[in-house]
């Protein structure tokens, strides 16, 4: 026996804790003290009776007890001989007690154990299948290596099972015999291999977990299955789709080549390697320009999508990270609002994927940015959640955002919990360094905090400025000044050291205190801290070598000091720094170099995020949340330059549909029975008569159903004779997509989508497959695969009815839920302040800092942010594009005969505005018509309605005569057309001015597809419609002119159009991101149609006001 | 996967233990109490912990650790769902998830944690299928059982376990059938929402996606049917507002504090259940205030304030005033703490969603349909 366990213990991997385990719980009864030891014996004594009784309640009273202690992990092992005699109890509820004390204690009592062998060989042939299932799991479940032919056996069997779940349990058994026997490794793959073909969603996830197991190498055995497992997927159970996902992410990594195109890659690994390369770089290039798809990587992508609904927080991720792993960057961002909803759930979820978005928020900020707001701390909080999204914000801070975020810091600083604070002052430090638009202010705000009270904020401030200081060394003086009174109040040895360290390397800007600051520290050498020493130390010897006039003497104390300190380290700096400092006759040629040694420039330390390298893990695992490798962790490949043959794939579906229908039935029933036969036929023979009846039933009354698209049916189904090799499943499927297709015809432009897909899809496999094999039946079985997919969901239904017998057919209960006002989604990313320079930190901010202006002129990764932003907080429709061309129309703002020779012009740009997303741009030319110089323009009293904001362009110091100069403005109109009033300042005068926007210029166009265009429009009906009747003659209904003319109107975007009489327009008002939708439909003769759907519906009416008579005039 | 299971209560003892696959000590869990010490609070103890042989992730329900023991490389996110559903399966079957019950209940707990793992991995986790192999506890059945000798374990693989739909199980008839649907939505006040759902696996997502309908085949009982977020510019109406005034005086051992709560846009219906939770910070010795209405406690060990208000009438507001006492000598507190606010509006959905239609195929019968609108406070939090 005890080599038996050594055994195990081996190959289980924690060897110490099992044999630990089995050493404490065989010692547990006699540790208590000696009278409960005999009164124990007493009460085993009394249960052993029970057991013998020949009443079934006294024997589950006692097997109930015998439960109790096994939970309370109390050893009962020497019951053994008694309750095995019970294992054949025809009582279940006795039978199945049995099996837990079985299960547990087997593997200790061995020989007694196989006394209860035959009782499961015997139960594996029972009738009832939970039977048969129950017997394969105890069995397999006993760890005694004697019996691994029968368990090898009796799985080889239970994996030709009709009932799928016994087949299931196989699947487990696999993972349980090859824990036990690793030598049978290879006689299990074979089972592997034969359930992974199976077609019960109950089975694959099992055994896909068995495969990953056992042999998670064996990639090959998947590619039969691969399109199997995608289609099922949606159908499996919850835990077998994590699994499944998780093992088809690695398959996709291996088979397919990277959909990632260079561009929006800059963060692959391959970019840089390629770019020392220009040849290299060229054929990459031709290589990523022709990438299509594989279909079946496509088919995987987008058969996983509908679980990012799952309520079940495993299979999101599960999804979140395939999607990250395997899909185009540019679908990715899907992602980011069902992970964000998973924060609602409890904290042990918020951990994990919070992790995970702090390593996705590295790579890629514009994914999380616009729930910046879902990342704010709460101050109930768990401190690990609480730095864990203090990470995210910093990751996902810019320049846009940065303003809001130091404000939402200035809290965190506060807050009462300080391990949080300090991990606040060191993320406003990273944010410093990041965004050099802030550095000073960061700054500011850390020099403020050093008079803070409490004093893990100082010491954290202290550590932090020195880093940000060492990073830009420029004229710090005052800052080190400050910091050098410090050392006289704060107590924490980091922080100290920081200090003087920061002194000595700045010795020379300080000179005047930093020997005075030596002074000091040689006073109290003796009483600080290790790391304090050191410091001074160091400071001691770089002072000598500025300023030995002044600190010689201190030094030499210092050292001497030093030689002596009970710490070796100390001592040891000591020796090494009077060597090197002090001239002697022994000194070497190194202290020549003491100067450049101690004073060299060092460089900067790099704040990082800590989540920076755990990007190589695999998103989701134990491994990226513990950031090691975990023991079985299974390292994701790089995607292979060139795809591996496709075709290996394709199913010869013959073999499949022959596998589980035993021969003699088949027959006999009609390709829809096969389907759920799987599942029903085999449970009870009286019932399977009834079954039949039902069936047809329902069949037939599908059948009517159908009716008007039987055409289609009918043709179908003679496919589906013709080819017996179609499996059952897919003939149900095939049914049910056709009447889905019926319902589904409103969304006909989505269809139109699918439509090219497969179109596309058939095409390639085609071309792919024409050199191997017979295309015709692989295109067909792909198409299958299509629709087997598209109309899975509603599978389920139809499956029900079919599983189900007749007299308990299931209500179906259809809901119509609508949301009331199913607004759209608006922008609400909070305004950027009034400028992105000159923050307002309230009560840390003594000292206005001078930081360089942002150029006015829109930087292209500035405007990538701010598209990102408008593309992910609005629903998926809502992205802002380029405005169509149109000549620049200026107004007047200020004439120059009033404006006594200043003459002012405005035009609307149309681009979103880089002062605040709320804000429409505008832009100011001004001339001087004098001939002397204007100086001191400026903006000064502003007149503006409630609401609007007007960021205001910088003073110009001054226009030469003749000169002309354009400046740009952001004002905030509310989506209004009121007028912008404000004065406009010379050194001299000061003269009225007005904006008053046309409502077309409170518009940002919008991208967006026909379908989205309809949805959008269908819910903006009733009040929120206007329209109005044009008439033109015809040559002024062309496209082009219609464009041009609407365009010239207003900001807005083109929407393609399937029909050509109509012309669609998209845009979302500036301030609020409502969308302004407009029409324009030809109709007979010369009349047109205008309509506009928006909420905003003043804004609606005045356009409509405005689009009318340009559009009707000649 | 999931090796072994081990309960703990808050006073760290190990009360029930469950092994899948060979047993592992007990001992294991002390790298979990170690843990639990550095943490302090029980809610900062990390979920997943690494051994020197085995991974422990566990979660806190309860006031009960479950601790899971892994060797293997596993997602994080799975064994911890589990363990939560395996939670939600102990507060269905004894009404409650708390040491008593389970130590109560050891033999059916034993049963359906051997139900819901098999070596490791979930076997049965819907509540129907469970409920058909191990029938929940009451009174009766335990009498009757005790009498005729009859069991709580079926002997039949229950249908739901093959079918596509596991959620429901098959022959279910009643007498009265009736559909309730309770729209509950949860106000989250710093926390933005956007419109995101998750569903129930019975809703066929095609349907929803097509036509924006939700068709599924219910699970007998009760159940979350969807979850959603909606877009917080829908949701500009926060139905309360607070007035306070905290403050601190400089070297003094007293502060003052006052709280008023209003209603707003509380669209003509009642905001009752207000409760307002305030954790004061450490040096706040005691508190002595008085309420205009409901009750107050404050505990001076864990500092929380807590205000039972009950129901708003827009005529007298309610209010909390008093002096706070502050240990003497220490610094004052820097920041004012945060309140949070719990309320219900009954018969309101804020977002404005309803639920616009039911039709039901398939049954002869018609169902009693029932909707119940409820408004509530999630996480909401102001900061003084």
């Amino acid at each position: 026996m005890s080599s038996n366990s050594f055994a195990y213990s081996e190959q289980s991997g924690g060897g110490e804790a099992t044999e630990l385990g089995q050493e404490a719980t065989s010692t547990i009864s006699p540790s208590g003290a000696f009278g409960l030891f005999s009164s124990d014996l007493k009460k085993n004594e009394d249960l052993k009776q029970m057991l013998e009784s020949n009443k079934d309640s006294a024997k589950l009273d006692a097997m109930k007890r015998i439960v109790g202690m096994i939970a309370k992990g109390k050893n009962a092992s020497e019951l053994f001989p008694a309750v095995v005699k019970n294992v054949a109890s025809k009582n279940i509820e006795i039978k199945k007690l049995v099996y837990v004390y079985l299960v547990r204690y087997a593997e200790e009592q061995q020989d007694l154990a196989l006394l209860s062998i035959s009782t499961f060989q015997r139960a594996l042939k029972d009738p009832n299948q939970l039977i048969r299932a129950s017997a394969l799991r105890v069995l397999s479940s006993i760890r005694v290596p004697i019996i691994v032919p029968i368990m090898m056996l009796a799985i080889k069997e239970a994996s030709a099972d009709l009932s799928p779940y016994v087949r299931k349990n196989a699947a487990h058994a696999i993972q349980k015999l090859y824990s036990l026997d690793p030598e049978q490794k290879e006689m299990l793959i074979e089972v592997i291999e034969k359930l992974l073909k199976d077609k019960s969603t109950l089975v694959a996830g099992s055994v896909v977990m068995a495969f990953e197991e056992v042999c998670p190498d064996r990639i090959d055995l998947i590619h039969k299955n691969y399109r199997k497992l995608c289609n099922l997927l949606v159908d499996v159970e919850e835990w077998g789709q994590v699994v499944i996902i998780h093992m088809l992410t690695r398959y996709a990594r291996t088979q397919f080549v990277s959909p990632w195109k260079e561009e929006d890659g800059l963060e692959d690994d391959e970019k840089n390697f390629y770019d020392s390369d220009d040849d290299q770089k060229e054929k990459t290039d031709k290589r990523k320009k022709s990438y299509t798809m594989d279909p079946d990587h496509r088919l995987l992508i987008r058969n996983t999508k509908p679980l990012l609904q799952s309520r079940n927080a495993a299979v999101v991720m599960a999804v979140a990270q395939l999607y990250w792993h395997i899909s185009p960057k540019s679908e990715v961002g899907i992602i980011s609002k069902s992970l964000v909803r998973l924060l609602r759930s409890n904290r042990e979820v918020q951990y994990i994927v919070l992790q995970n978005i702090a390593t996705m928020s590295i790579q890629r900020k514009g994914m999380f940015e616009p729930y910046l707001k879902s990342f704010y701390v709460r101050s109930t909080d768990p401190t690990m959640i609480k730095t864990l999204k203090l990470e995210i914000l910093t990751n996902l801070a810019n320049e846009a955002n940065i303003s809001t975020l130091l404000r939402e810091f200035q809290t965190y600083v506060k807050s009462q919990d300080k391990e949080f604070a300090a991990a606040t002052i060191q993320t406003i430090g990273r944010c410093a360094t990041n965004i050099s638009e802030v550095t000073d202010t960061c700054l500011n705000g850390l020099v403020c905090l050093l008079s803070n009270r409490d004093e893990i904020v100082v010491a954290e401030s202290v550590v932090v400025i020195k880093k940000l200081l060492q990073m830009q060394p420029a004229q710090h003086g005052e800052i080190i000044k400050h910091m050098a009174k410090l050392l006289d109040s704060i107590t924490v040895p980091v922080a100290r050291a920081s200090i003087l360290w920061l002194i000595g390397e700045n010795c020379e800007r300080v000179p005047k205190i930093a020997p005075d600051v030596l002074r000091k520290m040689a006073k109290g050498f003796t009483s600080e801290d290790d790391l304090v020493k050191l410091q001074i130390l160091n400071l001691g010897a770089k002072l000598y070598l500025t300023n030995s006039k002044q600190t010689k003497l201190l030094t030499q104390y210092i050292l001497n000091l030093g030689k002596y300190d009970q710490n070796y380290d100390i001592r040891d700096r000591t020796r090494f720094i009077r060597q090197l400092i002090v001239p002697n006759e022994k000194s070497g040629a190194l202290s020549k170099y003491a100067k450049k040694i101690f004073l060299a420039q060092k460089p900067a330390p790099l704040l990082e995020s800590p989540f920076k390298d755990r990007d190589h893990f695999q998103l989701g695992t134990l491994s990226h949340t513990l950031n090691t490798k975990a023991t079985g962790y299974l390292e994701l490949s790089n995607w292979p330059e060139v795809a591996p043959d496709p075709s290996v794939r394709n199913v010869e579906v013959i073999e499949l549909a022959k596998e589980w229908t035993p021969a003699g039935k088949a027959k006999k029933e009609n390709p829809a029975k096969k389907f759920y036969s799987e599942s029903e036929e085999e449970e009870d023979s009286s019932d399977s008569s009834s079954d039949s009846d039902s069936e047809s039933g329902s069949a037939s009354g599908e059948q009517e159903e159908e009716g008007d698209s039987s055409d289609d049916s009918s043709e179908d189904s003679s496919s589906e004779h013709k080819s017996d090799s179609e499996s059952a499943s897919e003939v149900g499927n095939k049914r049910t997509a056709k009447r889905n297709s019926k319902s589904k015809r409103k969304r006909d432009s989505e269809d139109g989508e699918n439509e090219n897909e497969k179109s596309k899809t058939s095409d390639s496999s085609n071309a792919d497959s024409s050199s191997i094999e017979e295309s015709s039946s692989d295109s067909e079985s792909e198409s299958e695969s299509e629709s087997e997919s598209e109309s899975r969901k509603v599978t389920k239904a139809e499956h029900m009815n079919y599983a189900l017998s007749k007299k308990n057919l299931l209500p179906q209960v259809l809901y119509a839920f609508t949301q009331e006002k199913e607004k759209k989604t608006k922008q609400n990313i909070n305004p950027l302040t009034k400028d992105v320079s000159l923050l307002d930190l309230d009560d840390f901010n003594p000292v206005s800092t001078p930081v360089a202006l942002p150029t006015p002129a829109l930087s292209p990764s500035l405007i990538a942010d701010l598209e990102g932003l408008n593309l992910s907080t609005t629903s998926s429709v809502i992205t802002v594009s380029t405005p169509v061309f149109v000549p620049v129309k200026t107004h007047v703002l200020l004439h120059r005969m009033s404006g006594k020779g200043l003459a002012a012009h405005y035009f609307f740009p149309r681009q979103p505005c880089i002062f605040g997303d709320k804000m429409v741009s505008v832009q100011i030319t001004l001339n001087n018509t004098t001939d002397r110089k204007i100086e001191n323009i400026h903006i000064g009293g502003k007149r503006l309605p409630v609401g609007m904001q007007m960021h205001v362009f910088n003073t110009i110091e001054s226009l030469e005569p003749e000169g002309s100069i354009t400046v740009s403005m952001g004002i905030d109109f509310c989506d209004s057309t009121q007028t912008a009033s404000f004065q406009l300042c010379t050194k001299d005068d000061c003269f009225n001015v007005n904006i008053q926007p046309p409502v077309g210029e409170l518009l940002l166009p919008v991208a967006m597809s026909e379908k989205d265009f309809k949805k959008e429009q269908g819910m903006l009906t009733g009040m929120n419609e206007t329209s109005t009747v044009i008439i033109a003659a015809p040559q002024n209904f062309t496209p082009s002119v219609i464009l041009q003319k609407v365009v010239n109107v207003a900001n807005v975007g083109v929407v393609p159009s399937g029909q050509d009489h109509i012309h669609r327009f998209a845009a979302k008002t500036v301030h609020s991101g409502s969308l302004m939708l407009v029409t324009v439909e030809l109709k007979e003769g010369s009349t047109a149609q205008l309509i506009i759907n928006t909420e905003k519906t003043v804004i609606g009416s005045v356009l409509l006001r405005e689009l009318k008579p340009v559009l009707s005039q000649g | 996967m999931i090796h072994s299971l081990f309960l703990i209560n808050c006073s760290g003892d190990i009360f029930l233990e469950k092994h899948w696959k060979s047993v592992v000590s007990q001992s294991v869990c002390d790298y979990f109490f170690e843990a639990q010490e550095k943490a302090a609070d029980v809610e900062n103890v990390p979920p997943v912990i690494s051994t020197p042989h085995h991974y422990l992730i566990s979660i806190y329900r309860d006031k009960l650790f479950f601790v899971s023991v892994i060797q293997t490389e596993v997602p994080p996110l799975f064994v911890i769902e589990f363990l939560h559903r395996v939670a939600d399966t102990f507060q269905d079957y004894f009404g409650e998830c708390s040491e008593a019950a389970i130590k109560d209940n050891v033999v059916i707990v034993y049963e359906l944690l051997e139900e819901m793992l098999d070596n490791g991995f979930p076997l049965a986790t819907e509540s129907n299928i469970l409920k058909e192999l191990i029938k929940p506890p009451t009174i009766l059945r335990s009498v009757v059982n005790s009498i005729t000798g009859s069991s709580n374990v079926g002997d039949t693989l229950p249908t739901g376990q093959l079918s596509n739909i596991p959620w429901r199980r098959a022959g279910v008839k009643y007498t009265n059938n009736e559909a309730y649907f309770d729209v509950v939505e949860e106000i989250d006040a710093i926390i933005d929402k956007s419109d995101d759902v998750s569903f129930h696996p019975c809703i066929r997502f095609k349907r929803w996606e097509s036509e924006r309908v939700l068709s599924f085949i219910p699970p007998d009982g009760n159940f979350r049917l969807i979850s959603y977020r909606v877009s917080s510019q829908n949701l500009v109406a926060i139905p309360v507002y607070v007035k306070h005034c905290i403050s601190f005086k400089e070297n003094s051992s007293c502060g003052r504090f006052d709280i008023t709560i209003g209603p707003k846009q509380n669209m003509g219906k009642t905001i009752e259940g207000i409760t307002v939770t305030v954790h004061m910070p450490k040096v706040v010795l005691n508190m002595n205030l008085t309420p205009t209405q409901g009750s107050y406690t404050f505990d001076p060990v864990t500092k929380v304030l807590t205000w039972d208000v009950g129901k708003i009438t827009p005529q007298k507001l309610p209010s909390l005033k008093g002096l706070v006492n502050l240990q003497s000598g220490a610094p004052k507190p820097e920041e004012n703490p945060s309140l949070n606010i719990q309320f219900k509006i009954q018969q309101l959905a804020i977002s404005g969603l309803k639920v616009n239609r039911l039709d039901m195929y398939g049954e002869k019968y018609k169902p009693f349909k029932g909707v119940k609108y409820v408004t509530k406070a999630g996480k909401f939090q102001v900061r003084t």
